[in-house]
């Protein structure tokens, strides 16, 4: 079951079109990662979707209720961490948490301590003397000591440090586990990998790339390095074979995927001495899609 | 080193505020031109002048404008110098602390000096390109202004009265201008540094006015009190002038010395470790509103019952006054069966609704600025209803306008029974202020509509006000048509107790109120934030 179903989104400023028919679905338990450059319209999508922007054209739907008219409601269920958070300078960031607990509704007391223990956070100091990672955590322990069944977390962890970035991944894989629906937007790649079911990839407001990791992966090509005993021919007009370098430990080539079966079959003729294959990484996939930024749709 | 760049900031702070510095020195200046003709069209003959300036000399007009100089001779210069000068250099200040506050202490909260500072710009370039640029624009002014007054070509406006005249502004300006670049070191946030400066400029105005109508001492501890000191166009004195810009420039000299010693983002004045917890007034959006305003609605408070109290404590004086001057007694009191003091007291009451409808606009207009930090949608993302919210802002802006109207008319009731002999009912003055509400209201509705409708614009609320006040306090003065009276909600109040009660018009008012407010709403529902 979709807890939120986007469909064809689209918002306008003006003569500037940020978002040019955006479709999310994010299912129960599910975590959706949500990747894209700078400027490509994820955090537009994503006050969409809380209500805060009115889309100029499709329809938002979440827990089966519009995500404009119904937005209370909604928010009743929702937790959401903007990637800048900005705070009034004159509270404490324990006043603040508590406010927003206060105005969410329903949370946890004993579990706001327990999140201001794990991220190491002080509470008592005003928030304008706070980093951009202590204020980060300010919206998380809100966030995660509430009991909400969607999370919408925009580029939650920008100023966090790697050990409160394992905090943070904890605090999902729990929610993840409690049955929980997570959309996380990020930039930090191996967070999206480890944490994530579902990936939606996002350029000029246009979704270039929907699909499961395993789906993804398929996509992407597999980087291998050879050596042979007899020169290998004619390397470069088998199909699906890309960058062919001549490195002193062999050859060093891109294998789409799909084609790597293949590619190992030709290969095999010239007495095979050693053969390394990497995994193929989602990075190479964002970086294609992300190179090829004229030509408009996927790269495939 | 330490001032490296800074005319390059210096540009970008012109380059910034190319409008708003034209705009500022465009009005003031149009304030001061338009008002000497008016003046001279008013009061043609000398025999008319005098009368005005028998009108003039009783305590409570001094209270508010200040000694009248040149009183037996009272030439349209003379006057221009007593009516308008005093309202026009507090104009100055509040220019200057605005526009003072918006290029240091706001921009250093906003991260923008630290930006600036990481390139090789001085210490100190910010500050001092902020100080010059005040500067040239306050030295602008005098010069505009003062040219401006002597190519009017009126007899008792000379040039050297009329330099004067822009110079005694321009002072004020800059006296200012280093008394907020103070605070901006002391203050640890753009709030403080305004309140603060704001502060220093109201209680300067009531020491001039404590000082003015007793023994004249304590006016000479106020930098408005030396504006005045320059007897404009009577006696033309130019060293308070000198000695007002040697204060100022001693007080940037201790602000560029504090700046130069502390840390980006600190101030002098402490911060001291706050709650871990919420308290239980801090639940929801009322609650934050009020906790966020708390300062400004105390100060305000404090501020308002003061005015009252200075107000009140010059009625006693006002009726010995009249008492002991049959003419003038004879002359400005036509209604039947009410005494010169009521009637003085309904101007009051339009000038204290004025100056009490500034801090419920603030309180509503906050939304708008927490909306520009990005900080109303931690509300509207959990589950707070885009009505709720504006609603909360709404009930505080009452509250706190109906507040202010009682403290400034309590104060106003307190000091006045303490000095009349025959003291006028609190119920009678609390409803002739009490009358003045739906004007209120629709000021703050005013302000409602534009959040809702056109956010970008939501300043348009102060010029309304402050036209307002100018058409209502002033327009009598300054012989304007009744239709920009009426333009005004404030020119449609009945000023009671000199006037009947007039259901129909307040009622009207009301409805106007309640539908911009609705409007408001209707369009804050519909709208997209904006950061």
């Amino acid at each position: 079951m979709a807890v939120l179903q986007a469909s064809g989104i689209t918002k306008k400023f003006g003569k500037f079109t940020a978002l040019d028919g955006v479709d999310i679905e994010v299912k129960e338990g599910e975590v959706y990662g949500f990747i894209g450059p700078n400027g490509a319209g994820k955090s537009t999508t994503i006050r969409v979707l809380l209500g805060i922007l009115k889309a100029t054209g499709g329809e938002v739907k979440i827990f089966g209720m519009d995500a404009w008219k119904d937005a209370v409601e909604i928010h009743k269920r929702v937790a959401y961490v903007p990637g800048d958070v900005n705070l009034w300078p004159n509270l404490t960031g324990g006043e603040v948490i508590d406010l927003f607990a206060k105005l969410h509704g329903n949370s946890n007391k004993s579990r706001r301590e327990e999140l201001i223990r794990k991220f190491d956070f002080d509470p008592t100091k005003k928030c304008r003397s706070y980093s951009k990672g202590n204020r980060q955590k300010v919206a998380l322990v809100a966030a995660f000591s509430s009991d909400a069944d969607l999370f919408i977390l925009d580029e939650p962890t920008s100023g966090l440090d790697p050990l409160m970035e394992r905090v943070f991944q904890e605090c999902v894989m729990k929610a993840k586990r409690e049955g929980k629906s997570i959309l996380l937007s990020s930039h930090i790649l191996s967070e999206v990998e480890r944490l994530c079911d579902t990936v939606g990839i996002i350029r000029e407001g246009k979704i270039i790339e929907t699909g499961t990791l395993a789906e993804l992966r398929h996509l992407t090509r597999t980087s291998l390095l050879v050596e042979t005993k007899q020169p290998i021919s004619q390397l470069e007009q088998i199909q699906g074979v890309h960058d062919i370098e001549n490195l002193q430990q062999g050859i060093s080539l891109q294998v789409d995927t799909e084609k790597l079966g293949d590619v190992i079959t030709y290969l095999s003729q010239f007495d095979i001495v050693k053969l390394e294959s990497a995994p193929p990484k989602l990075e190479d996939l964002f970086m294609r899609h992300y190179k090829t930024s004229n030509r408009g749709g996927g790269a495939r | 080193m330490m001032f490296t760049g800074t005319w390059r900031l210096l540009a970008l702070i012109v380059r910034r505020d190319r409008i708003r510095i034209p705009i500022w020195l465009f009005a003031l200046t149009l304030m001061t031109i338009v008002t000497a003709p008016a003046f001279e069209g008013l009061y043609k003959t000398q025999q008319e002048r005098q009368v005005m300036a028998e009108t003039m000399k009783n305590p409570a007009m001094t209270a508010m404008v200040g000694r009248g100089y040149g009183l037996g001779d009272y030439t349209t210069g003379a006057m221009m110098a007593h009516q308008m000068l005093l309202f026009t250099a507090i104009t100055v200040a509040i220019m200057s602390i605005l526009l003072v506050a918006r290029h240091t202490r706001a921009d250093e909260e906003a991260g923008m000096i630290e930006m600036i500072r990481s390139l090789p710009a001085g210490r100190l370039s910010n500050l001092s390109s902020a100080l010059l640029v005040m500067i040239a624009v306050n030295l602008v002014l005098a010069a505009a202004t003062g040219l401006g007054l002597a190519a009017l070509r009126i007899e008792s406006m000379d040039m050297e009265g009329s330099l004067l005249y822009g110079a005694a502004l321009a002072a004020a300006g800059i006296f200012f201008t280093a008394v907020t670049a103070l605070f901006a070191q002391l203050s640890e946030n753009s709030r403080g540094t305004i309140g603060l400066s704001f502060a220093v400029l109201g209680i300067s105005y009531l020491l001039r006015a404590i000082g003015d109508v007793s023994n004249g001492t304590l006016s000479w501890f106020s930098p408005l009190g030396w504006v005045l000191g320059t007897e404009v166009y009577v006696n033309n004195y130019w060293w308070p002038v000198a000695f007002t810009i040697a204060a100022a420039f001693t007080i940037m000299a201790l602000a560029l010395y504090l700046n130069s010693i502390r840390d980006l983002g600190s101030g002098f004045l402490p911060s001291k470790r706050g709650r871990s917890h919420a308290s239980v007034f801090l639940q929801g959006p009322i609650g934050l509103g009020l906790r966020l305003q708390r300062t400004a609605i105390v100060s305000w408070a404090i501020g308002m019952l003061l005015l009252g109290i200075s107000y009140g404590s010059v009625l006693g004086d006002l009726e010995e006054f009249i008492g002991g001057n049959e003419m003038l007694a004879e002359m400005v009191s036509p209604a039947e069966g009410v005494t010169l003091t009521e009637q003085f007291m309904t101007m009051l009451m339009s000038v204290i609704s004025m100056i009490c409808t500034i801090p419920p606009l603030m309180m509503a207009l906050k939304l708008r600025g927490e909306e520009k930090k990005n900080r109303t949608e931690h509300l509207l993302v959990r589950a707070v209803s885009r009505t709720r919210l504006m609603g909360s802002y709404l009930a505080i802006a009452l509250g706190v306008g109906i507040s202010m109207q009682i403290l400034a008319v309590f104060g106003l009731w307190a000091a006045g029974s303490a000095v009349m002999e025959e003291a006028i009912l609190f119920t009678t003055m609390l409803e002739a202020a009490l009358a003045y509400l739906p004007a209120m209201w629709v000021m703050t509705g005013v302000a409602l509509l534009l959040i809702g409708i056109l956010p970008q614009m939501t300043s348009l609320t102060w010029l309304y006000l402050g036209y307002s006040f100018i058409v209502v306090y002033m327009g009598d003065l300054l012989q304007f048509p009744e239709w920009m009276r009426k333009l005004s909600p404030f020119g449609h109040i009945p000023q009671l107790p000199v006037e009947e009660f007039d259901t129909a018009k307040i009622s009207l008012l009301v409805l106007l109120a309640a539908g911009l407010m609705l409007a408001g709403f209707i369009g804050y529902n519909k709208r997209d934030l904006q950061g």
